[in-house]
């Protein structure tokens, strides 16, 4: 019936375009005329996005229960999770806002995409094997009927941590606890690895830990987009868009001892459109701070870390975006494929890509020698002077090498001591954390997500316990320190 | 990727109950005429109704229950009568055979077997298994991975054995001396990598891999990877393209050495 108007009208204009042909006067597009028409009807029929004045259809929607900031793979892995665990299904509504919708500076796609259970903290560990599972059955878990299955390529072999002599002690006791949480890792003395792996010079190389199961690297795009594929399903909503302003109302309450704390509650979230200053806001009852590197200013917005340093209200969020250079290069001699993912004893780390003899690496410099972080351009002077020496030496073949390419990515860096926040912040009930992951955001997300699902619908975590990372660490000082960071 | 990925479908077993499930997540082949509209039909209301929706879910759960199912641990027989009687009968059900060491192959079908006759061989390690065609996967390969003196093991053709079943074979590297993972549908070249950890392979038979994107190089890399082991498996030239002047040649022949 709908149509058949639309048809009529298409007639009745062919009739006036003969007319004013006549005339020798303006002929209109009726094409696209009648697909105007037709949004505009479409758009005032109920379930349509239907403004009096505007088409509002590029806008987030008004109401929303959950919005999750970051629609990168941790903030992805909350939303599934958090559609997986309600009860009951289909109960609340979330929008997941992302500012880029290529993602082309969000750390998960520019990820060299490895996975490893060797850390030196039981939770790191277990949310680890966690993933690694995760990713194993993720054609059950992420499966859309009547949609191919993913393949997130993965490649199990493993990480190989060498340790020089300072470090073995501490790298025979990070084993002994992986081992007691199901890790399957094993250690291995210098010739053991130079039978195994005849391509490393053990030259300094006191001890070695090599994961023999669930470690490896994978597609990180895929996972991404496996993610996301399935979180539409679900019915989450996506907006491409940015956070600018949060409103919030405070309340004085007095704590047992009588002291008085300012508890803030988050009511709106602002999105504002790309490239305009036309902004929607969001009325929400919690809000995820999924924004990878820069969850900092995230926080900022929302007004946690304004208040006299050294107290709780002037605690920031220390997450702030650190560059790392990522380089493929091609060594025809290199190691077979058997090749693990080498991590030295100087912090440089490679490991093999594709069929063809190229390989990946790169390395974190120091404190002193950190990168700007305001652009993603690639030092290539970094890759000479820090990258290829050691690796030459650890594996001789490289000392001939041809660079083909190198990118940049962020780590989302917590500068307090490198692990993951996780939960709610103490005064601005209703913010809850879920990054700071400093490298290993991607190999922990699925994990990660569960455990902020489980802590957003029933006020704990249930399978893993991650109480030591929640935010007030940073306020009392407790550092949660990880040894084992590439 | 070099195979044709199936959609994950769920209307074969419905239209065509004689169908296993599993084989609907790894055939490239495209149903007939028939199929498609109902499963097109299905989808529409699907998408239209609740109720339909809810119900393609749990028959889609279901077939994957079917696999976990037929892939449970023996833990009881195992701690009776030790991993070796677990591993037979986990092997026996599938549908394969097993051969314990100075024996015959004794097959679930065949003559040769009885429930009763198993037992005897209690303290009798297994030295072959073939489960080729069977439904084995990752947490079904724990009773097989039991047999620590297994020294011949056959996979060819199953569904299910994937990268992350050979990441798991490390375990039976003392012993395995010879392992045929030909015509599985889901083993590609990043799980052959893992092989290097089984030193006393003698025989490898990796022909016919479809998800493998390169076989001749493969080939070539695990050759390389494993230098006391007989790889059997793509020609070294299967990949290269004659040039002009052969194309009327039969270009399935190897080039001349």
């Amino acid at each position: 019936m709908f149509r058949g108007a639309v048809w009529l009208l298409a007639g009745r204009g062919s009739l006036g375009r003969g007319l004013s042909t006549r005339s020798g006067g303006w002929t209109p597009d009726w094409t696209e005329k009648v697909s105007e028409i037709k949004k505009k009807i479409q758009s005032a029929l109920p379930g349509g996005a239907w403004h009096p004045l505007y088409d509002t259809s590029h806008l987030p929607p008004e109401h929303s229960d959950v919005v999750i900031v970051g629609g990168g793979v941790l903030g992805l892995s909350v939303a599934y999770w958090l559609k997986r665990l309600e009860r009951p299904q289909g109960a609340i509504k979330v929008l997941v806002v992302d500012r880029d919708h290529t993602y082309s500076q969000a750390s998960t796609g520019l990820s060299v995409g490895g996975i490893r259970q060797q850390f030196s903290l039981p939770e790191n560990i277990q949310l680890s094997l966690f993933s690694v599972d995760f990713l194993r059955n993720i054609n059950e878990y992420l499966a859309v009927v009547n949609d191919p299955p993913l393949d997130v390529q993965f490649n199990p072999s493993g990480y190989l941590f060498l340790a020089s002599e300072k470090g073995a002690a501490i790298m025979e006791n990070n084993v002994k606890v992986q081992r007691q949480e199901g890790a399957k890792v094993c250690l291995m003395t210098p010739e053991q690895l130079r039978n195994k792996f005849p391509w490393i010079n053990t030259d300094g190389v006191a001890l070695a830990s090599y994961g023999l199961e669930g470690e490896g690297w994978f597609d990180p795009w895929c996972l991404l987009q496996g993610l996301r594929r399935k979180v539409q399903s679900f019915g989450v909503h996506f907006s491409q868009g940015e956070v600018t302003r949060f409103i919030t109302s405070s309340s004085d309450m007095q704590t047992t001892s009588g002291k008085g704390v300012t508890m803030k509650r988050i009511h709106e979230v602002h999105v504002k459109m790309d490239h305009s200053l036309e902004y929607q806001p969001v009325e929400c009852a919690l809000v995820i701070n999924a924004a990878g590197a820069w969850s900092g200013q995230v926080a900022e917005l929302a007004g946690i870390g304004k208040g006299p340093p050294g107290t709780l209200e002037g605690t920031k969020l220390p997450v702030e975006p650190r560059k790392r250079y990522v380089y493929l290069w091609h060594c025809p001699e290199g190691p077979g494929l058997e090749t693990p993912f080498v991590a030295d004893t100087s912090g440089a780390y490679f490991r093999r890509e594709g069929l063809g003899h190229n390989y990946l690496g790169g390395c974190s410099p120091t404190e002193e020698e950190e990168p700007d972080p305001g652009n993603l351009e690639v030092d290539h002077d970094f890759f000479q002077n820090k990258v290829w020496p050691p690796l030459a030496h650890r594996v001789p073949a490289f000392q001939c090498l041809k660079v083909r390419s190198a990118w940049a990515g962020y780590y989302d860096y917590n500068t307090f001591d490198q692990n993951g926040v996780v939960g709610p912040h103490p005064l601005v009930s209703n913010m809850y954390f879920a990054t700071g992951f400093s490298g290993h955001g991607l190999q922990q997300a699925p994990a990660v997500g569960r455990a902020v699902a489980e802590m957003v619908l029933e006020g704990q975590f249930r399978t893993i316990d991650l109480s030591s990372f929640l935010f007030s660490r940073f306020y009392l000082g407790e550092k949660v320190e990880e040894r084992n960071i590439i | 990727m070099a195979a044709p990925r199936a959609c994950l479908r769920l209307v074969a077993p419905i239209w065509n109950l004689s169908t296993s499930g599993s084989r609907c997540l790894s055939s490239g082949v495209t149903p007939e005429g028939n199929q498609r509209k109902g499963g097109m039909l299905f989808q529409l209301l699907a998408d239209r109704f609740y109720d339909v929706e809810v119900l393609r879910d749990y028959l889609f759960q279901k077939q994957l229950s079917k696999v976990h199912k037929k892939n449970r641990s023996f833990v009881g027989i195992k701690k009776r009568y030790g991993p070796y009687i677990a591993g037979a009968s986990f092997v026996l059900k599938q549908g394969g055979a097993v051969k314990f060491q100075g024996q015959e192959w004794i097959r679930a079908t065949g003559h040769g077997y009885s429930r009763l006759k198993l037992l005897n061989f209690q303290a009798v390690p297994i030295e072959a298994v073939d489960a080729s065609d069977c439904a084995i996967n990752y947490e079904g390969l724990d009773n097989v991975l039991a047999l620590k003196e297994l020294q011949s093991l056959w996979l060819q053709r199953c569904p299910h054995v994937d990268d992350w079943c050979l990441s798991r074979l490390h375990q039976l590297a003392s012993s395995l001396q010879e392992l045929s993972l030909a015509g599985c549908p889901r083993i590609s070249e990043r799980g052959l990598a893992c092989l290097h950890h089984l030193q006393n392979l003698r025989r490898l038979d990796i022909s016919d891999l479809p998800a493998v994107s390169n076989p001749g190089l493969t080939q070539i890399l695990v050759e390389e990877m494993l230098p006391k082991c007989e790889v059997v498996g793509a020609e070294w030239a299967q990949d290269l393209k004659s040039g002009p002047e052969e194309q009327s040649r039969d270009t399935a022949s190897p080039l001349p050495t």
